[in-house]
């Protein structure tokens, strides 16, 4: 490739705590990677790994979930459940043949708009290393579930 | 019927009769200084289902809102996409306006393209790439929309206040006498927080006490305050309107209701004189274990230190408190602590501040020297009511001739707080001319910048300076006790870079002040977790919006008044506490809330009866029928996280605003 590769990221953003640290890196005018797309969701615990799979196989690159700090979730527990979910996933795209790393979850609170700032570069840039995902790497007959 | 993601218009298969109106905000400059506005209108023009796209430059204007109202007429739409800024911001402006065109408002969606594009997003033609892809999202999402009516909730009229300083008194005065039920809990044995502790107030000078007491008692008669001192709040359920709260009440060992408040007990002890640390003065006085914090406390009931009192300790105490009380047999060593329910609609969070700890900076000698004092301390030290009767008699016994004021201990510095506490300036210059007119002293105030912006602040700095303080612009390296001089014998030495006169000077003082700065409580975690709050790095309080909602948090019915939101001086508390009252009286006499209907709900056909997501529920909406071997919800508890939608294997499960079908879309939406 003489082009440099420009990673597609999905990002699945709570609604109470890293989508609010969004609004608020926008609001403090900090510069970032354009290259996240930000889905809302109320609460990380709503991301389905379905929608994750979706994501991939739809030409995402890579994947995103920010939730709330442990403890903090507006809805008590959701992001436990998004944390145990995402462990399994990664697992599972291992074994679709899709690198884990090209999911991440990360705890950012409605404060950390640089915590965000630097997720959202630092994760492009490890998506733009690890390369476009494979798309033969996603059978369609695997997303029949 | 169940629709799906592979039927939409999107993939070719008609559109389901969507009519759908798009609109892209310029506002101003923010978004189409970055975004061509004009080059996403084209993009979108041609989509399944879009009759109308269109950019325009304000559209939460009038004249913005009105393009809605006027094209869903003339195009008959039944779908509105708008793109602007956050949802937070202006979700509901757009849904009026669905509703104002005679639509259903959950028929809108809004694509966020100023905070999450134009205005983090240096290269424009990325920032109109992202943008293309947001908005053909929402177009996809759109199709999905259905019908929803917004779900109602009485409002219980009573209301909690959490702390019982300046902001909770003033917030509680406010709601009864608007005729609401106020629970005012504080966890010290009085109001009056620090309020109750400081001198004079700047920069009036108006003696604290004399504006604070009058407050304080009248919250103890008011007879639709009820009043809860030594007491925590140790759970919250429910939601706004409809809060469940239990309150630990700490026993006090003296009851309430039977105590006249003649303190005849506090004589009566067998400790003849203090003993212990009074915590009121901050360890500069002493109290005995049966103790009033201080003459005005409220309510003026004494308290019993399990911890100190004799009676507690060895059972053998000839107990001459009990024995002077008398028939009015108040003093009860047998009380326990007490589990309160209360059931409110609102909440007021007043929970206040700490003082900076002083040695988290030993170069400042707290601690070490007797004659290092912190600010909050020389409060209590010029107060009448204080350990000395308002002397200023150093820990040593002598009275100072030289008093060295530090401002920003603890604030505007890289290694503890970043932040201005605001109110140090001030209260330094006042304490300045407390300690002038008490001792005579030569003071010497050394500051950074002096902030003195507000009403009489400036002109009260200057009357300071013209009283002859001494003014230093520099921050003081070190307070140490090394003389150099005969002049420096016995005194402690200022080691500082005076920023004027470019020199480092060393100037001998007697007594040094620390005007520490505010810091969050140290349990701040604990509490915002129990009242599902957020918190800035700091661990102020985060509200709603710092300018559009400074008193709301993105908890409904949860409000903020005074220092717990950040540092703040008494008139900004004031003022905090009665929007705070306001905004809680807005929701009362309202009588109803509307909630967005974005609760999950459990087709019934679709269940197998797996259990999965009866598990999944942090508020048990969601239990098991055993007759019909299905899941069943309930929608008046279920608070719309979608956890079980996530977790749900046949699909059964599915969440009002955010289906499977809606997101499924989005997320293609966003990539193809």
């Amino acid at each position: 490739m003489t082009k440099k590769f420009n990673p597609t990221i999905v990002g699945f953003f709570c609604n109470w705590c890293t989508y609010l640290a969004a609004d608020l890196a926008g609001t403090s005018r900090m510069k970032y990677a354009p290259n996240v797309r930000v889905v809302r969701t109320m609460c990380s615990g709503r991301v389905d790994p379905q929608m994750v799979l979706w994501a991939f196989h739809h030409g995402a690159d890579g994947v995103l979930i920010g939730g709330c700090h442990p403890g903090d979730c507006h809805y008590q527990e959701g992001n436990y459940k998004a944390l145990r979910r995402t462990r399994l996933l990664r697992k599972m795209l291992a074994q679709f043949g899709i690198e884990p790393e090209r999911l991440r979850l990360e705890w950012i609170s409605a404060a950390e708009a640089e915590r965000l700032r630097d997720v959202m570069n630092e994760f492009t840039t490890q998506i733009r290393q690890l390369g476009p995902l494979r798309k033969e790497a996603v059978k369609p007959a695997a997303m029949a579930a | 019927m169940q629709l799906k993601w592979e039927d939409t218009a999107i993939n070719g298969n008609g559109n389901n009769g969507a009519r759908i109106g798009v609109y892209i905000c310029h506002c101003g400059t923010n978004i189409a200084g970055k975004v061509d506005v004009n080059a996403v209108v084209e993009s979108v023009a041609n989509l399944p289902g879009v009759v109308i796209a269109r950019e325009y430059k304000y559209m939460c204007s009038d004249p913005g809102q009105e393009l809605i109202v006027q094209d869903a007429k003339e195009f008959d739409l039944n779908r509105v996409v708008v793109a602007s800024c956050s949802p937070h911001l202006h979700e509901l402006t757009f849904r009026r306006a669905t509703a104002n065109a005679g639509k259903n408002p959950y028929l809108m969606h809004m694509v966020n393209i100023r905070e999450h594009v134009s205005w983090v997003t240096d290269d424009p033609a990325s920032a109109t790439e992202k943008s293309k892809k947001l908005v053909k999202a929402a177009v996809q999402r759109i199709f999905w929309h259905e019908k929803l009516e917004p779900r109602r909730f009485p409002v219980n009229p009573n209301v909690l206040i959490v702390g019982g300083g300046i902001a909770g008194i003033h917030a509680a005065l406010t709601l009864a006498s608007a005729g609401k039920q106020v629970y005012l809990v504080e966890r010290k044995p009085t109001i009056g927080g620090h309020m109750a502790q400081f001198d004079k107030t700047f920069p009036t000078l108006d003696c604290a006490a004399c504006i604070l007491t009058p407050k304080m008692t009248a919250v103890r008669q008011h007879p639709n305050i009820h009043l809860m001192t030594y007491s925590e709040v140790s759970e919250v359920s429910g939601f706004v309107g409809n809060f469940k709260v239990k309150v630990k009440r700490y026993p006090r060992y003296i009851d309430e209701e039977k105590c006249i408040g003649c303190l005849e007990c506090i004589e009566a002890c067998v400790y003849k004189e203090g003993k212990y640390v009074n915590e009121f003065d901050l360890g500069l006085g002493k109290r005995k274990p049966i103790y009033m914090p201080f003459p005005q406390a409220v309510p003026p009931v004494p308290v019993i230190d399990p911890a100190t009192c004799i009676e507690f300790k060895s059972h053998k105490c000839p107990k001459g408190c009990m024995e002077v009380c008398g028939d009015r047999d108040a003093i009860d060593f047998a009380q326990k602590v007490q589990e309160v329910e209360l059931e409110v609609g609102t909440v007021i969070m007043a929970t206040g501040f700490k003082t900076f700890d002083p040695n988290r900076v030993p170069q400042y000698g707290y601690g070490k020297f007797s004659n290092v004092y912190t600010s909050l301390e020389v409060e209590r030290l010029v107060n009448a009511s204080g350990p000395t009767l308002g002397q200023v008699v150093m820990r040593d016994g002598r009275r100072p001739e030289s008093i060295g004021v530090l401002h920003c201990i603890g604030s505007r510095d890289e290694n503890t707080n970043k932040y201005c506490s605001r109110v140090c300036c001030m209260y330094s210059l006042k304490l300045a001319h407390l300690l002038k007119e008490k001792t005579g002293a030569h003071i010497y105030n050394f500051y950074i910048d002096m902030r003195t912006p507000g009403k009489g602040f400036e002109e009260f700095y200057k009357r300071v300076l013209e009283e002859g303080v001494s003014m230093i612009r520099g921050k003081v390296a070190e307070v140490s006790a090394w003389p150099q001089s005969p002049a420096e014998e016995g005194k402690l030495i200022l080691r500082v870079e005076d920023t004027l006169l470019g020199v480092v000077r060393r100037i001998p003082v007697d007594m040094v002040v620390l005007s520490v700065g505010m810091e969050p409580h140290a349990d701040v975690a604990e509490v915002r977790r129990l009242f599902n709050l957020g918190c800035s790095v700091e661990g102020w309080f985060l509200e709603r919006h710092p300018k559009l909602a400074p008193v709301d948090t993105f908890t409904d019915g949860i409000f903020l008044a005074g220092c717990n939101q950040g540092p703040k001086d008494i008139p900004d508390t004031v003022a905090q506490a009665g929007a705070a009252a306001a905004q809680s009286m807005a929701l009362i006499d309202k009588r109803y809330v509307e909630m967005d209907p974005n609760t999950a709900w459990i087709d019934e056909e679709l269940c197998s009866g797996c259990h999965v997501c009866v598990a999944m529920c942090p508020y048990t909406a969601i239990h098991f029928d055993a007759e019909k071997k299905v899941a069943v919800l309930n929608e008046a508890l279920c608070k719309g996280c979608g956890t079980c939608v996530a977790a749900c294997p046949s699909g059964a499960a599915q969440q009002n605003l955010f289906r499977d079908e809606q997101l499924f879309a989005e997320v293609e939406g966003v990539l193809v």
